[in-house]
């Protein structure tokens, strides 16, 4: 039987980059930050209540995971905002909200209310999207 | 034009917030925390509580002692870290950093450090087998600073 979920990918097209909005923008915690030889890193972060689920922050780069032609079209896929990645919780969209736009993260959706609950969406500095709700 | 109805008011309570993560190291008091954000103190009290779940004294502790964890797990001494996050006594901070994180900033270092030596050591041992075979980071992979590591090895299982 499954019982939980330990590690996630999201596919980025820089590290550094991402390590500064999740990190910094964000508020995640550096789970893992490893270098792995020469120009090679595994990075995973956390949000700052969940430390057993590590995402990690994946180099879409040529090698053995992407051909060069498949990590262009996947470089081009994540950069044209293509892919949503998962729905994060925080206790206050509209705090929330108010803190990463003034740290610089675009949203793509304000605060809405649906019919499904209280929703935002924001975009990381590769393309991919999230959705934001509050906790009830 | 407000995107929601009172969004100055949240404006203003992040303003706060955000004033805190900043200047957390300094001798901060309520006051200027509410002048940062241009409320009464029993206005802005009563708002902050409501949307972070503390009282700005409690948040301005918590960012502290978080800030203590981070600058204690990159190597600072313990002097350094209490004295970097607005901390006058080590005594007090000590004691402070152990009731809210249950060991004392020194175990809690030490535990940081051997944890950040395993990952430099045996980098293959925090990730999981089917990213790094999907990687080629492999026993036999170009890696200059990782000795071998066998699957039972695992650090992180």
């Amino acid at each position: 039987m499954i019982t939980k979920l330990n590690h996630v990918s999201i596919f980025v097209l820089n590290q550094d980059s991402a390590f500064d909005f999740y990190v910094n923008k964000l508020g995640f915690a550096v789970n893992t930050d490893a270098e792995m030889g020469p120009g090679k890193r595994w990075l995973t972060v956390n949000p700052p209540d969940q430390p057993e689920l590590e995402i990690s922050l994946m180099l879409i780069d040529d090698g053995m995971m992407f051909t060069s032609e498949s990590a262009a079209a996947m470089r081009d896929l994540v950069n044209k905002g293509t892919f949503g990645f998962g729905v994060f919780q925080c206790d206050d969209l509209l705090a929330t909200y108010e803190e990463l736009t003034a740290k610089g993260v675009e949203f793509t959706k304000p605060p809405t209310k649906e019919f499904y609950g209280f929703e935002a969406l924001f975009k990381d500095d590769s393309g991919n999207w999230f959705s934001l709700g509050q906790k009830k | 034009m407000d995107l929601y109805p009172k969004q100055y008011l949240y404006r203003r309570v992040v303003r706060a917030k955000l004033y805190i993560d900043e200047n957390f190291a300094g001798p901060i008091d309520l006051s200027s925390i509410s002048d940062e954000a241009c409320f009464s103190k029993f206005h802005f009290m009563r708002l902050f509580k409501e949307i972070y779940g503390r009282t700005p004294h409690q948040y301005l502790t918590h960012v502290r002692v978080e800030k203590a964890r981070e600058y204690l797990a990159a190597g600072d001494t313990v002097a350094k870290a209490c004295y970097s996050v607005g901390f006058d006594s080590i005594s007090s901070f000590t004691g402070l950093f152990k009731r809210r994180v249950g060991v004392t900033p020194a175990i809690y270092q030490a535990e940081k450090l051997r944890i950040k030596d395993q990952v430099a050591e045996k980098p293959l041992g925090f990730v999981p087998n089917c990213f790094a075979e999907k990687k080629g980071w492999k026993k036999d992979s170009n890696f200059g600073e990782v000795k071998t590591i066998d699957a039972g090895e695992r650090l992180s299982e």
